[in-house]
């Protein structure tokens, strides 16, 4: 009980934070990067849901981003369609796609899986790029309206940013909350060892199948945002190299921690930004430090600065006692 | 406790930082003229962004040698897109919120370009991109300009050479990407026009390296010429491909190809390839009448003095734009709605990629002329008449 009680602390102090932010960055470039934080947060948390609960690798998860972008992208441009009745279709056509394919892919295992998600990524991404009728190809599909809420439009940096962290939140406390259930309890005993789980009685194959419908449903909808938010959407953004980009973001925060996604998410899409110092060496020193973290921070981001605040603080403490 | 307290330091650590960041980049305009650069240095479009980069370089740092415009000096702010349209978005918004350039040169990708539009035209900064896609100046936008030749003035050169030798019957093989996707709309919309008529209506993928399954259906299908349609690599693979196969049929490429890269790629096999083309790779071939001389030798000798190897079809757009930037800023000064009506006004302006007339209702600004055809003979380029 008292553990629950941290948790919601610990999350109230970082919605509050978050939504604090705009007020210090007024007119910033800053806060547009920070949208893109928000997408990318989502997404990490909609693939740390499989990956770090379930222990389910999917190489193919930027596909389901395409989809909610395109599905609400040509509803709205081509028919008279409300965006956020759209976003609701891109977000349930993710959803049921998933069940449907997620019956006979979840029952391969490790590479296996991997090689049937990453074709599962590349047959849509073919999908974006071929069906210039519906999706504009290569060339792209514009003139995406801006979601509106009443008199408010969702057109500028500020709303945007209001409206895509509110949704990520909710999502992030939504995630948070199923780590603690029952639920959450069976994802992790199917992530440690798959027997083991079935033979507690946990129905894996179903439960898996359920999390990899959830993950979809949750990265279209980050994908719906993010062609609105853009109001431009063309299939280079959701290919491969961008399946790869998440499941770089889920390791490099912490598998199975929400907040580590948000690191994740966030370190990868500033770093580029801090980078631009180096010039033309910048892809060079990002890799290092990617390849640094990982080797030094095996549990990822959240693990290792933990286990870095905790050597601190013995050290801090040796001290003092040793001084007394 | 413990965790608690460690995800609060973490937490405020990284807006700390957050902050301190932020703070360092926004800096005031000084005194030297801000222009803005998106090019995709990096990834699959590097071919394009990395001449653009390069020649825009070049020629900001001759303008400053010879005493900056008006004794003011231009800085060049570039940012690597990666052919990603979300990082261009970001790139265009730092480069007007937070170096608040005067105006932007690129995106070196139609897509780029599609998705910084709504960004730009808010802000009201002047955008000069370097993509060829028609789509961005039609309809016209208020503050988007465009120095890469249309496509379709590439299709309408190889028609009319079609129709002067009495060649109707066509193959097209596109390559399925932008620029290929784009050239095949064009194809196909033009060919009434022309009279002519396409027999077979191929495409291929962009990492393809085999088309021989294509080239044979397009050899049963009994077309006349085929016309293909892509960057390179694919089109070389396509020149020996044909080569392989004995197909006598006159074969034409785009101007997707007209680098030097294309005819080494392709070997023996380029011999006799006829495509349109901006006029720098034959530029020493062009008659001293052409208006374009002067500035065609300027760019191609300043190039390969600093960066060693010729300077193409791609940097040339990127040297036209920074050229109309300059043109406009030495007469107006650098608020971006005085470039922008100055950039409009702009005619005649003799650069690399043609010469351009800008009005309200063109912002592409190129006619068919932009383009000549050339042919591949004893692996060199050579003007076609």
């Amino acid at each position: 009980m008292i553990k629950e009680k941290r948790q919601i602390l610990i999350f109230a102090l970082f919605a509050l934070i978050i939504l604090l932010v705009p007020l210090f960055l007024k007119g910033s470039y800053f806060l547009n990067v920070l949208v893109f934080i928000g997408i990318n947060t989502l997404l990490a948390v909609a693939l740390n849901l499989l990956l770090g609960y379930a222990g389910q690798i999917s190489l193919g998860h930027a596909a389901f981003f395409g989809l909610g972008a395109y599905v609400s992208g040509i509803l709205t441009t081509r028919f008279p369609v409300d965006p956020w009745l759209a976003l609701l279709i891109a977000a349930m056509c993710a959803a049921a796609l998933a069940f449907v394919i997620g019956f006979p892919i979840l029952k391969l295992k490790g590479h296996y899986l991997a090689m049937a998600t990453l074709g599962f990524g590349i047959i849509m991404y073919i999908f974006f790029n071929e069906t210039v009728d519906w999706t504009g190809g290569p060339s792209g599909l514009s003139g995406i309206p801006n979601l509106r809420l009443g008199p408010l439009i969702f057109d500028n940096d500020r709303n945007n940013y209001y409206l895509i962290w509110m949704i990520t939140l909710g999502v992030m406390l939504l995630s948070i909350n199923l780590s603690q259930s029952r639920i959450g309890r069976a994802l992790r005993a199917i992530n440690d060892s798959e027997v083991a789980a079935r033979v507690m009685g946990v129905n894996a194959h179903i439960l898996k199948v359920q999390i990899f419908t959830v993950s979809a449903f949750i990265s279209a909808i980050a994908g719906s945002l993010y062609a609105y938010t853009m109001t431009f959407i063309s299939p280079t953004s959701f290919g491969f190299n961008f399946s790869v980009e998440l499941l770089t973001m889920v390791i490099i925060g912490g598998l199975g921690s929400i907040y580590g996604s948000f690191l994740g998410a966030a370190i990868l899409t500033m770093l580029p930004e801090f980078l631009r110092v180096f010039r033309d060496f910048d892809i060079v020193i990002y890799g290092l430090m990617l390849i640094l973290i990982t080797m030094f921070m095996p549990t990822g981001l959240i693990g290792g600065l933990e286990t870095l605040f905790k050597i601190i603080i013995g050290k801090i403490k040796g001290s003092t006692a040793r001084n007394a | 406790m413990k965790r608690c307290l460690f995800l609060t330091v973490l937490l405020s650590v990284i807006f700390t930082i957050l902050f301190v960041f932020m703070a360092g980049t926004q800096s005031i305009a000084a005194s030297p003229i801000k222009i803005g650069a998106l090019f995709s240095i990096s990834g699959p479009a590097a071919f394009l962004g990395e001449p653009e980069r390069n020649t825009a370089q070049m020629v900001v740092d001759e303008i400053n040698k010879a005493g900056g415009i008006k004794g003011r000096m231009l800085e060049l702010v570039v940012i690597d897109t990666q052919g990603d349209p979300a990082k261009a978005v970001q790139g265009a918004n730092k480069l007007i919120k937070d170096d608040k350039v005067a105006a932007i040169i690129g995106p070196s990708t139609t897509g780029d370009s599609m998705a910084v539009i709504p960004v730009v035209e808010k802000a009201e900064i002047p955008l000069i991109s370097c993509a060829a896609g028609s789509k961005i100046t039609e309809p016209v936008k208020k503050w988007v300009f465009k120095t890469a030749q249309n496509d379709a003035l590439a299709v309408a050169k190889i028609y009319e050479y079609l129709n002067k030798q009495k060649i109707s019957k066509i193959a097209i093989l596109t390559v399925s990407d932008g620029f290929g996707s784009s050239g095949r709309e064009q194809l196909v919309a033009h060919a009434k026009e022309f009279g002519m008529d396409i027999i077979s209506n191929e495409t291929y993928g962009p990492k393809d390296t085999d088309m021989t399954a294509q080239l044979t259906k397009i050899r049963a299908g009994g077309a006349q010429a085929i016309i293909c349609w892509g960057t390179n690599p694919g089109p070389a693979v396509i020149a020996r491909n044909v080569k392989q196969l004995g197909i006598k049929l006159p074969l034409f490429m785009s101007h997707g190809v007209s680098s030097r890269k294309f005819i080494e790629l392709a070997g023996d096999a380029a011999e006799g390839i006829i495509l349109p083309s901006g006029r720098v790779i034959v530029a020493n071939q062009m008659p001293n009448s052409d208006p374009q001389k002067k500035a065609l030798l300027s760019y191609v000798n300043g190039y390969k003095t600093i960066y060693k190897i010729e300077g193409d079809h791609f940097g040339g757009h990127a040297w036209d734009a920074m050229m109309l930037l300059k043109g406009a800023i030495e007469k107006v000064g650098d608020t971006p709605s005085a470039i922008r009506d100055q950039l409009e006004k702009t005619t005649k302006f003799s650069g690399i990629g043609g010469t351009f007339s800008y009005a309200a209702q063109d912002h592409a600004g190129l006619t068919k002329d932009a383009f000549v055809l050339v042919e591949v003979k004893n692996q060199n380029w050579k003007l076609v008449k």
